[in-house]
């Protein structure tokens, strides 16, 4: 039993909410990979953040070359598979299919695609010994946090060579991959499924260490040879109103985490469900009460449904679901009868009846424990301040990127991972093979 | 509504649509129906000694999301008694006496070709189809292609069923041959009253690389087979037209090889043939596909002005000349409707690495004195929208047409007439005048 992959607990509320986008059967797949143009120089690929060929890959799907379609993707991406799964692809490569400029036809379903080609090579066993992998070279990374950044690049390190460890504080690794990403899109089986590959690369993973708490800053520099920080974002933001620090009101990374994650938690009396907050975080959450049976959700959001930052596909998605959009809901106070919950108060007066609140407006930053690394610098909203080409900071030992640094999606926090390991690869001297892995996608 | 009838070599048929000698027309009872879904006629599948037939016995290939753009078989002649046959070739005349039933036969010896025909006759076969094409199997036994690809053999057997048969005879050929007309002209000369072709093609349709057994997989075996379906028709029609254009050839021609629509079979009774004949498009979508054939082309008919498909029959056939008669001055350039472009680049990538690099992306300099009527639409579009638009350099484009041919989206490239009065002058003209001439030169 894999230590890292096996801590799942058996009963998962996240359980009962299918895959809505389940993975193609083989004939499918080529079926759509046929339709793909193999266009030159192709916007798709473009407006991937980590630059996979996708034409290339695609048509190998086409071809029955499985094998060299997995390996295109996972040299430019090597959560590839996480990716294709939680991409939001209808503003990423998708969006930008010519199909789109083409009122004909739909456009190509590339993270379906992309899907079906690692899942087979996962499937099939051969994904350890997909990319080349260069000879030890005696270096040692360690990678601070063991979320969708951190992972990538200690995946590309250790395929040059690279001795590298993974710090994390939870008792689970995979970061918001595993704790935060709607389970439509992706449960933590499909999250941990990705962590055994890049844990067959050939990084370790210790799970249960806090950095800043269990081991300093000081110490990591001392043993190592370069310092990778990807350790996301805070807890919840708060609205800070009466009532809010009690019984059924909870952050919304708070109660995603529970619904995925915690044994036996279920969603027992909870009749009316509000969501506070415009973003993705609360879209996701309200799709997420809705499919869980939950008869009447509602998203509160304090302006109007024009101003919401939250992606419009998924708001559509949310009220084909049965989901009520409540615009100008400025939160007061929560109401309790008893110990109960019993409704939220508005500012304008207005009360929204409710047994359950989750309040998703966002998460703290760690500029603490980023600038306790000696020379990091953070922004004055407690971003971590690296280079964006690079991830270097002030400190020539250290990196970082992902949500540290203000990115917002997986697909950012692997293209950041990716970048730090070719800056971090270079400043060890380790000399860049002509096929390495991190040279594939944009630079 | 144009008159789709047809009189070939005497044999009158309600239009043109004949179903060719395969599977859909094994048995009485399917070529019944067939003759009630609109289909003129039908070549009964080959009679003669019935064979076993092997399991599996089909393969194709599919292109892209297209199936069986080609079609293989290991197929036999019929396998069921010659008796049985006779008896439905009787029935269905009996029922259908204003529709086509041809006897396809294949035998040996000059007595069992002798009894075959008289036996044919009897039941009512309107006329006789001499399967000298199937190039697997029967050919090993000396029948089949073996006597399509010996025009010797082919004059003496044919000779013999010319002359038992009270009905006309056709010669179907094979396409397995150098020179078509070879074979074509001695099936003329031994008598024959019409040809039809084509059969199929030798070959080896594909191979199953798990098993490394070729397909159709017949246990850990294969053979070769034949090839027909869409396919193969641009060798059919180019078959068929050698012939039409032979003055040797005085007799009408069924045309076979991957005809599924009406317009493939108008393009093929332009080129000369009288009838035209379906398998593999009939195996595909079964008999229905007749309603639009009947539909499409009497409409098409209708469009053009002509009052029956007869007129139709050769009307192209006059513009297919010998390369050194086209005139080297004609002169088309592609346009790009930048109206209509999704950007992806296709044409571009083609024209890079196989023609003349004269198409641009929006980014990209125009020489200096050159045309290109849609740049600057090109690069407004390109810049307003992001979409990939390319554009054309017109004095640099040589009209090969590769471009309009790759462009996925339907009429965003034309090829436009860029020949701006120059005379005509083909090749041969040059040789003429003594202004281009190569060693041996082309008319010969
Ligand atoms: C609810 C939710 C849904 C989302 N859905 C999507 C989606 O569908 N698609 C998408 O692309 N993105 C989505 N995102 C965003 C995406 O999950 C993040 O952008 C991405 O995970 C960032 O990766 P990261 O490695 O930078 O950080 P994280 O995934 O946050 O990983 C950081 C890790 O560091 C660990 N850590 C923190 N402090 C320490 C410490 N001191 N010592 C050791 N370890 C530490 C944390 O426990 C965590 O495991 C979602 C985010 C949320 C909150
Ligand atoms: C399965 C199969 C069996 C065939 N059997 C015969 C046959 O018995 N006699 C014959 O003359 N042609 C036979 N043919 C050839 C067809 O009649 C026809 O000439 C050829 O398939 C080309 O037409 P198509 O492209 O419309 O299929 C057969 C073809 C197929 C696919
Ligand atoms: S990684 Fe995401 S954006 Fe890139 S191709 Fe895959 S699904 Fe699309
Ligand atoms: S833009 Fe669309 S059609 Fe073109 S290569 Fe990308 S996925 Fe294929
Ligand atoms: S092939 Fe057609 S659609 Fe594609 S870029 Fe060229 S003109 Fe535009």
């Amino acid at each position: 039993m894999n230590p890292v992959t096996s801590a799942l607990p058996a009963q998962r509320l996240e359980s009962h909410i299918a895959d809505s986008k389940p993975n193609y059967i083989p004939g499918d797949a080529v079926a759509e990979a046929n339709r793909c143009l193999y266009c030159h120089d192709a916007p798709c690929v473009t407006a991937c953040p980590t630059g996979i060929d996708i034409p290339t890959f695609i048509r190998k799907i086409g071809t029955g070359n499985l094998t060299g379609s997995a390996r295109t993707i996972l040299s430019a991406n090597l959560l590839g598979y996480s990716c294709a799964r939680v991409c939001p692809v209808e503003a990423l490569c998708v969006g930008a299919c010519v199909y789109n400029a083409w009122h004909r036809n739909p456009p190509i379903q590339i993270g379906r695609l992309q899907r079906f080609a690692v899942e087979s090579v996962f499937a099939n066993g051969s994904a350890a010994t997909l990319l080349s992998k260069a000879a030890p070279n005696g270096k040692k990374v360690v990678c601070v946090g063991a979320g969708p950044a951190s992972l990538a690049c200690a995946g590309y390190l250790a395929l040059e060579g690279c001795s590298v460890t993974l710090l994390e504080k939870r008792a689970i690794a995979g970061g918001l991959n595993v704790t935060g990403v709607a389970p439509y899109k992706m449960d933590a089986t499909g999250a941990l499924a990705e962590l055994a590959y890049i844990q067959s690369l050939g990084v370790t993973i210790q799970t249960g260490v806090e950095v800043g708490k269990d081991v300093t800053p000081e110490q990591l520099l001392k043993d190592h040879d370069a310092v990778f920080v990807g350790v996301g974002l805070g807890g919840d933001s708060k609205l800070g109103i009466p009532g809010e620090a009690g019984p059924g009101v909870f952050g919304g990374v708070e109660w995603v985490e529970k619904m995925k994650l915690e044994s036996g938690y279920a969603l027992e009396g909870v009749r009316r469900a509000v969501v506070i907050g415009g973003g993705n975080t609360a879209i996701d959450v309200v799709r997420e009460l809705a499919k869980l049976g939950v008869p009447d959700v509602a998203l509160l959001y304090r302006r109007t449904e024009a101003d919401m930052p939250g992606y419009r596909h998924e708001l559509e998605l949310a009220r084909k679901e049965g989901v009520r959009l409540v615009e100008r809901a400025v939160p007061a106070s929560f109401v309790r009868t008893g110990d109960k919950l019993a409704a939220v108060a508005l500012a304008d007066g207005r009360e929204v009846a409710c047994d359950l609140c989750v309040v998703a407006i966002g998460q703290g930053k760690l500029g603490a424990l980023v600038s306790s690394f000696p020379g990091v610098a953070t922004s004055d909203k407690g971003l971590a301040l690296g280079e964006p080409m690079t991830g270097t900071t002030g400190n020539p030992k250290v990196w970082v990127g992902g949500d540290v640094t203000g990115g917002e999606l997986v697909v950012t926090a692997a293209q950041d991972g990716k970048r730090a390991a070719r800056s971090i690869a270079a400043a060890l001297g380790i000399k860049a093979r002509e096929n390495a892995p991190y040279l594939a996608g944009h630079r | 509504m144009a008159d789709l009838s047809i009189n070939f070599a005497g044999i009158q048929s309600p239009n043109p649509f004949w179903l060719a000698s395969a599977p859909p027309t094994n048995t009485g009872d399917q070529i019944m129906r067939a003759f009630d879904a609109g289909w003129g006629g039908a070549v009964w599948k080959t009679l003669g000694d019935p064979i076993v037939d092997t399991s599996s016995r089909f393969g194709s290939i599919d292109v892209g999301n297209s199936r069986m753009v080609g079609f293989n078989n290991i197929e036999l002649i019929t396998d069921r008694p010659l008796e049985v046959n006779l008896r439905e070739i009787r029935e269905v005349k009996r029922k259908y006496p204003k529709h086509v039933v041809i006897a396809s036969l294949m035998v040996e010896s000059k007595e069992d070709w002798r009894d075959i025909i008289k036996r044919c006759i009897d039941a009512g076969a309107d006329g006789l189809e001499l399967n000298f094409g199937c190039p697997h199997g029967m050919c090993e036994r000396g029948m089949g292609s073996a006597v399509g690809q010996e025009p010797e053999v082919l004059k003496v057997v044919a000779g013999w069923a010319v002359e038992y048969s009270t009905v006309p005879v056709l010669v179907k050929l094979t396409p397995n041959v150098g020179d078509i007309r070879v074979p074509g002209v001695a099936a003329v000369q031994a008598g024959a009253h019409g040809l039809s072709l084509i059969n199929t093609i030798k070959s080896i349709v594909g191979v199953d690389l798990d098993k490394m057994v070729p397909y159709p997989v017949v246990g850990n075996r294969s053979t070769n087979g034949g090839y027909c379906g869409p396919a193969v028709k641009p060798i059919a029609l180019h078959m068929v037209s050698s012939l039409g254009r032979d003055p040797r050839v005085n007799v009408p021609i069924s045309g076979i090889g991957g005809i599924a629509t009406w317009r493939d079979a108008a393009e093929f009774i332009a080129m000369g043939c009288t009838s035209v004949q379906v398998c593999t498009a009939v195996m595909h979508y079964g008999f229905r596909i007749v309603e639009d054939m009947i539909d499409g082309l009497s409409n098409f008919l209708d469009e053009k002005g002509m009052k029956s498909v007869n007129e139709l029959r050769g009307k192209a056939l006059g513009a297919y000349s010998e390369w050194g008669d086209l005139d080297l001055h004609y002169k088309v350039a592609a346009q790009i409707d930048p109206e209509k472009c999704i950007g992806c680049d296709l044409c571009y990538v083609a024209c890079r690495d196989t023609s003349v690099f004269c198409i641009h992306t929006a980014g990209e300099e125009l020489i200096a004195g050159h045309r290109a009527p849609t740049r600057d639409k090109a690069i407004a579009k390109a810049t307003a929208t992001g979409v990939h638009v390319p554009w054309v350099d017109w004095d640099e484009c040589t009209g090969c047409n590769l471009c309009s041919l790759v462009c996925p989206v339907p009429g965003c490239i034309t090829m436009v007439d860029d020949t701006r009065g120059k005379p005509f002058e083909s090749w041969n003209d040059r040789i003429d005048k003594g202004t281009n001439k190569v060693p041996g030169g082309l008319r010969g």
